[in-house]
C-alpha cells in the first residue's frame, strides 16, 4: 500500500497511527475519562465511528474529554467527535473537555449549529436535505405515466408541426434551406454508411435465400428462391433493414449532437441572435436523411439481388441468364418503388425522433444519454409501424 | 519543512508553440499563492500538469515531495486524495445532487458508513456556506456562485490541506466575488490549507493572497505581493499598474 503522506511535509505526523487507539476509556467514581489518542482524519473516520460507537453512554452522569492526545485533527475527525458528544448530552450526561476543546470542534459546531434551532437539542433529521416523497402507488404511477405521454405526443406533434411550417416558409426561398448543411448531413449519414449497408443488405440476402433455398428444394420448387429473395428484398427488407441501420447510426448522432448543444447553450445562443434552430439544425437534417436513405436503399436493393445471384448461381447451379430473366418475370412494375417510396417517409421519422429528443435535453449529461437510447428506440418503432402501416395500404391498393 | 507544491524547469509545448521554457515555482505551507497570467499564457496548462492531467515535456513536479511526473496512476492515487480541486466551470456532475458530488470523493478513496458519509457532505455543503436545501438540488438548478460554491466543497470533501481553485471569481457578480474572497480566506486560516489559484481578478488577488506568481516570457515570476507590484516587467507592471488596478493598490498601500 501506498502511505499517502510518503515523504510528507507535514511534521505532526510521524507515522500513520493504529487506529484502534483512537479512544482510550477510564471508569470514575464520576463518570467516564475519555482519551482521545492518534489521527483523528477522514482517513480513519470509520475506525474512529467505530471507537465512539463501542463507548457506552446509557447511564453515565459525567464524561470528561482530554483531547490533547489528538495528534492530527480534520475536520472530518470534529464531526466525529461532535457526534458523540450530542449522543452522549441526549442520553443525559454533562459532557465537558479538559482544558480547551479543540478549534477544529468549534468549527464544525458553528457551521452545522447556524440556521438550525439555538437549541443544543436539534434532531438530527433537520441537517437532512429533504428526501423524495415515498414512491406513488401503481395506479398513480401508471397514470402518471399516461398523461405524461399524452404531453410527449403532443409536443412531438407541436415539433413536428412547426418543423413542417418552417419547411413551407422557406419553400420560396430555398436558399434559407442552408444547401452546404444539407450536403454535409448527406455525406454523415449517407456516404459514411454505404459499406455498413451494403454488408448488412448482402449478408440478410444470403441468408434468406439459404433459409428459402433448404425448403423450397425439397418441393422442388427452387426457382421460387428469386422470387422470395427479389421481392422480399425490394418490396421490404433493403429499405427497411437500412432504416434501422440508420436510425441506430445516425438518429443517435442527431440526438447527441443537438442534445450537447443544448447542454452548451448553443441552441440559446442561435435564438439569441434572431436565428431559427428548426430552420439552421432541424431542417438540415431531416432533409439531408430524406435524400440519403433512398440512395442508401437502392445500393442496398442491388446489393441484395447482387447477393441473391451469387447464392443462386452457386448453391443453386443456377445460370444466371436464367436469375436475371426470373427476376424479370416475378416483379411487378410497381414493386422496386413499393420499397423505395418508403425511404424518405423513414428518413423523415428517424431525423425527427433524434432532433426532437435532442432538442429535449436540459440539464445534465445522463439526460443526454437516456434521451439519445429514446431516439434510437422510437426511430426503430416508428419505422416499423410505418412499415406495417405501408404493408395495410398496399394491400389494400392491391400492389 | 520544503514546499507544498514545487516545480522545477518545466517545459510545456504543443506543435510548435512552446507554453512553458523552464518555469519554476514554489508554493510554500498555509499561503495563498496566486498564479496570474495574460490569455493564453499557460495558467490552465500549469495547472493540468501540476494535477497530472497532463505530462510535461520536462521538469519536475512535486507535491509534498514525490516528483508526480513519473509515477504511474496508482501512484497517483493517494496523493490526488490529499488535494482537491474546484474547476473553473464547476465541473459538478450534472447527473448527481450536489450531496451525491460532495460524496463521489469520499466513496471513491474511504470506506465509511452511510450516515457518516451524509453527515460529512452536508457538513462541508454548510462550510462553504450553502444553505442545506441546496444539497438536494441538481447542479443545473444552482446560481453560478453556489454552483462554484458546491465545487469547493466536493473539493474539500477529503480534508486536503492542499487546494487548487482555477478562476474561483470569474463570472461571478462583484458582491459574490468578494464574498468568495471572504469564504477563501476563512476556509485558509480555519482549516489551515495551502492555496493555490489561478486568477484574473485583481480584487481577489489583493484580498487573498500571501504570494503572487505571474507567467510572462513562459517563465513565472513569483513574489510576495508587495514586491511583485514594483517588478519592472512591462507586462506586470500594466497589470498592476494599468487603469483598472491603480486603485486597489492605492488601498492596498493605504491597508
Amino acid at each position: 500500500m501506498v502511505d499517502w503522506r510518503a515523504g510528507s511535509y507535514d511534521p505532526r505526523v510521524s507515522a500513520t497511527l493504529p487506529s484502534t487507539e483512537a479512544v482510550e476509556v477510564r471508569r470514575t467514581a464520576e463518570g467516564l475519562e475519555l482519551e482521545l489518542t492518534g489521527v483523528w482524519s477522514v482517513r480513519q473516520l470509520a475506525a474512529i465511528e467505530a471507537a465512539l460507537q463501542s463507548v457506552d453512554v446509557a447511564s453515565v452522569p459525567r464524561i470528561r474529554i482530554a483531547a490533547a492526545g489528538i495528534s492530527e485533527l480534520d475536520l472530518s475527525g470534529a464531526w466525529a467527535l461532535r457526534g458523540f458528544v450530542r449522543r452522549a448530552r441526549r442520553a443525559g450526561a454533562d459532557v465537558a473537555f479538559r482544558g480547551t476543546p479543540p478549534d477544529q470542534l468549534r468549527l464544525v459546531d458553528e457551521t452545522l449549529a447556524e440556521p438550525a434551532a439555538p437549541d443544543d437539542e436539534d434532531v438530527p433529521a433537520d441537517e437532512r436535505p429533504p428526501r423524495a416523497e415515498p414512491g406513488p402507488r401503481a395506479l398513480e404511477a401508471i397514470g402518471r405515466y399516461v398523461v405524461r405521454s399524452w404531453h410527449d405526443l403532443v409536443a412531438g406533434l407541436a415539433f413536428f408541426g412547426r418543423s413542417f411550417v418552417t419547411l413551407l416558409a422557406d419553400l420560396p426561398r430555398p436558399w434559407r434551406l442552408r444547401p452546404i448543411s444539407i450536403v454535409r448531413h448527406v455525406y454523415d449519414t449517407g456516404i459514411t454508411a454505404v459499406p455498413i449497408v451494403a454488408l448488412i443488405a448482402f449478408l440478410i440476402t444470403v441468408i434468406l435465400a439459404y433459409l428459402s433455398a433448404q425448403q423450397l428444394r425439397g418441393l422442388g420448387a427452387d426457382i421460387y428462391v428469386v422470387d422470395l429473395v427479389t421481392i422480399g428484398v425490394l418490396r421490404e427488407l433493403g429499405v427497411l433493414l437500412t432504416a434501422v441501420i440508420v436510425a441506430g447510426r445516425s438518429g443517435s448522432s442527431f440526438a447527441a449532437e443537438l442534445g450537447s448543444m443544448k447542454l452548451n447553450e448553443e441552441v440559446d445562443a442561435l435564438t439569441a441572435t434572431g436565428a431559427d434552430p428548426i430552420e439552421l439544425l432541424v431542417l438540415p437534417r431531416v432533409l439531408g436523411l430524406a435524400i440519403a436513405l433512398p440512395v442508401l436503399t437502392v445500393i442496398a436493393d442491388l446489393i441484395g439481388l447482387t447477393g441473391g445471384a451469387l447464392l443462386c448461381r452457386y448453391l443453386l447451379d443456377m445460370p444466371l441468364e436464367q436469375y436475371v430473366n426470373r427476376v424479370n418475370e416475378s416483379i411487378a412494375a410497381t414493386t422496386f418503388w413499393v420499397g423505395i417510396i418508403k425511404a424518405p417517409v423513414f428518413a423523415v421519422l428517424i431525423a425527427f425522433a433524434g432532433c426532437y429528443r435532442g432538442m429535449q435535453v436540459r440539464g445534465s449529461a445522463r439526460e443526454l444519454g437516456h434521451l439519445v437510447t429514446v431516439a434510437v428506440v422510437q426511430a426503430i418503432f416508428l419505422v416499423l409501424l410505418a412499415d406495417a402501416l405501408f404493408a395495410v395500404l398496399f394491400m389494400r391498393m392491391k400492389i | 519543512m520544503g514546499p507544498v507544491v514545487e516545480v522545477r524547469g518545466l517545459v510545456n509545448r504543443f506543435g510548435g508553440q512552446v507554453v512553458h521554457d523552464g518555469l519554476d515555482m514554489e508554493v510554500n505551507a498555509d499561503e495563498v499563492f496566486g498564479i496570474v497570467g495574460g490569455s493564453g499564457a499557460g495558467k490552465s496548462v500549469l495547472l493540468r500538469t501540476i494535477l497530472g492531467l497532463q505530462r510535461p515535456l520536462a521538469g519536475t513536479v512535486r507535491i509534498r515531495g514525490s516528483d508526480i511526473t513519473h509515477l504511474s496512476e496508482a501512484q497517483l492515487r493517494p496523493i490526488k486524495a490529499g488535494y482537491g480541486v474546484a474547476f473553473q466551470s464547476g465541473a459538478l456532475y450534472s447527473g448527481l445532487t450536489v450531496l451525491e458530488n460532495v460524496q463521489l470523493p469520499m466513496i471513491e478513496h474511504l470506506k465509511l458508513p452511510a450516515d457518516a458519509l451524509e453527515g460529512l457532505a452536508l457538513l462541508k455543503i454548510r462550510l462553504v456556506g450553502l444553505p442545506a436545501d441546496a444539497a438536494a438540488k441538481y447542479p443545473a438548478q444552482l446560481s453560478g456562485g453556489m454552483v462554484k460554491r458546491a465545487a469547493v466543497a466536493r473539493a474539500l470533501a477529503l480534508d486536503p490541506q492542499l487546494l487548487f481553485l482555477d478562476e474561483p471569481t470569474s463570472g461571478l457578480d462583484p458582491v459574490s466575488a468578494a464574498a468568495f474572497d471572504e469564504l477563501v480566506l476563512y476556509l485558509q486560516q480555519h482549516l489551515k490549507l495551502t492555496v493555490v489559484m489561478i486568477t484574473h481578478d485583481l480584487d481577489s488577488i489583493f484580498r487573498t493572497c500571501n504570494r503572487v506568481g505571474v507567467i510572462v516570457d513562459r517563465r513565472m515570476e513569483s513574489d510576495t505581493l508587495e514586491r511583485i507590484v514594483d517588478n519592472p516587467h512591462p507586462w506586470i507592471q500594466a497589470y498592476f499598474h494599468g487603469e483598472r488596478a491603480r486603485e486597489r493598490l492605492g488601498a492596498a498601500d493605504g491597508a
